[in-house]
């Protein structure tokens, strides 16, 4: 498997550290209940087929990337830098 | 159809005429008592012990593909009573004394070995953890030796012993931890399960579950609507999945475990020895193949296969702790989707839902769990309260905070355990 870094361009998978469900970008707010909190940290669609998470490029230029993926067949359709900056 | 020595004898002086098929083919009726939804290890037990130990005979087990082709048939088969933390323990104890007795139980040649499980420990700090397992263990009433470099050069003298980065300080010893055949464990249950009346319906995948009014119906399936009083979720990898059904979401993420066999070999490695650093384990079966893995791919997959880094990654940590498996040829490697939960230890619990039982979040250890996850799981099915040995395996410690059973410290990220 290899991944497109938008920075560094297509790399060997080995350099990047896999962090879990794309979702978990989207922090509850400050005054969130616990059950938000809690669903935000443990529960998981874990779709079987597309997806998005999160990838850091730690052997590489330290960006944190959304990958958009099938964990079925491994094809990665996309990646872009969190917070914006679209590439392919 | 009973097996012994003289059966055997007897079919072998009547040309084996006299075998039957170990298990029916049914169709499945329109209503049963409790509905299983899996056939692996853990749903073909939790059959076998509802029929056995409860008296519950209308049961039926529903499986999508065939008996045994999940992760039982795809795991490296070590079964030990290890661990550390309180919840763990006792299950995993609780869960070997019943391996010890499932060839008679079962009158099925499981083929449990009692090989022993040596962890190596490679730092002082690693020693200090060992000792102190080892201690947890034999609190718990199981066996552990903890033995210093020269006792484990005497059992293991292959390995390296001097490589400047990871020498090796002693291990842990378990001698009642040891490997099993994979599939007869799944077979055995289910002819044991079938023997007693439950009729387990392979080709049948569940497509949807009913609930009216906050209590479980029955299910839909691709080979028709089944009512049921009471239904059991049990299908390690695909929880997410079947849970979504009944509008659940799952405190689980599916990732992919490999393993790797090599040619088969004349015996040489007499244990099952585990690397310290680096993960890595290896026994060797008794057709003679040595049996490897390592870690998870480390990212949520559904494809029973895995991808090359880890390969290599395995295949170095062999070579670093035993050179002379760099002769070996490996034969096969596969992977199997393992249902990993955010502290690393299982649930077996009910649901917000009447009559609907959850049972997951196995991660890469619940082949040892097989026998005792199946008895604990029957226990709630049939009289709806927690089996003791398996009662902090509860479904609402992630959102109390109480009760968490996160034996590697890791912290709540799923890949990590
Ligand atoms: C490579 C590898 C090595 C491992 N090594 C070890 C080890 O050494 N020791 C150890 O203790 N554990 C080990 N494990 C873990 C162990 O194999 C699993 O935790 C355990 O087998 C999971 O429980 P099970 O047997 O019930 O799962 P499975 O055999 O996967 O059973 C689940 C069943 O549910 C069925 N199913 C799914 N969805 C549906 C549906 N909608 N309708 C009907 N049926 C459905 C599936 O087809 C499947 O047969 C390993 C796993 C792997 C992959
Ligand atoms: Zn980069």
């Amino acid at each position: 498997m290899r991944l497109s870094c938008p920075l560094c361009g297509e790399r060997d998978r080995r350099e990047f550290t896999y962090q879990g469900a794309a979702a978990m970008v989207d922090r509850p707010a400050p005054g969130a209940t616990t059950e938000q909190w809690s669903d935000w940290l443990h529960l998981r669609d874990n779709p079987a087929g597309r997806t998005r998470d999160l990838w850091y490029h730690e052997a590489g230029c330290g960006a944190w990337l959304v990958v958009e993926r099938d964990t079925v067949t491994h094809e990665i359709f996309g990646t872009a830098l969190v917070g914006g900056d679209h590439a392919d | 159809m009973r097996f012994s020595g003289w059966r055997i004898v007897r079919e072998g002086l009547t040309g084996n005429r006299g075998w039957r098929p170990h298990w029916r083919t049914p169709d499945p009726k329109p209503e049963y008592d409790i509905v299983i939804i899996g056939g692996g290890g853990h749903g073909l037990a939790t059959a076998f012990y509802l029929a056995k130990e409860h008296g519950l005979l209308n049961v039926a087990v529903l499986e999508k593909g065939y008996l045994g082709g999940g992760n039982v048939g795809r795991n490296t088969t070590i079964v030990r009573a290890n661990y550390n933390l309180p919840g763990n323990s006792e299950f995993y104890s609780h869960s070997l004394k019943l391996w010890e007795g499932m060839e008679q139980e079962l009158n099925f040649n499981t083929m449990m070995s009692q090989r022993g499980v040596l962890n190596l420990f490679h730092s002082d700090g690693q020693r200090d953890y060992a000792a102190r397992r080892g201690n947890s263990m034999r609190l718990q009433g199981d066996d552990a030796e903890l033995l210093d470099r020269e006792q484990v050069r005497a059992m293991v003298p292959y390995l390296d012993f001097d490589t400047a980065r990871f020498p090796i300080y002693g291990g842990l010893f378990h001698a009642r931890g040891g490997t099993a055949r994979h599939d007869a464990v799944a077979w055995g249950y289910a002819r044991g399960a079938d023997a007693r009346g439950v009729d387990l319906i392979q080709n049948c995948e569940v497509t949807g579950i009913d609930i009216a009014g906050g209590r479980v119906q029955g299910v839909q399936t691709t080979r028709g609507a089944i009512r049921a009083r009471k239904v059991g979720i049990v299908v390690a990898g695909r929880s997410s999945q079947v849970a979504a059904l009944a509008g659940m979401r799952l405190p689980i993420e599916s990732h992919v475990l490999q393993a790797f066999v090599t040619e088969g070999l004349k015996p040489c490695i007499d244990h099952v020895v585990t690397f310290g650093m680096g993960h890595f384990y290896i026994s060797q079966s008794d057709k003679g193949g040595l049996v490897f893995g390592g870690d998870l791919d480390f990212y949520a997959s559904y494809a029973a296969r895995g991808n090359l880094p880890m390969a290599e990654h395995v295949m170095e940590a062999a070579m670093t702790l035993m050179p002379m498996i760099g002769k070996a040829r490996v034969l096969r490697s596969w992977g199997g989707i393992m249902d990993m939960s955010p502290d690393g230890s299982p649930i077996i619990d009910r649901t917000g839902i009447e009559g609907l039982y959850l049972n997951c979040g196995w991660c890469y250890g619940g082949f040892k769990a097989v026998p005792g996850s199946g008895f604990s799981f029957a226990h709630l099915i049939a009289t709806d309260r927690p089996h003791a040995p398996a009662a902090r395996f509860r479904l609402d410690r992630f959102a109390t905070g109480r009760g968490l059973m996160d034996e590697e410290g890791t912290g709540a990220q799923h890949n990590l355990h």
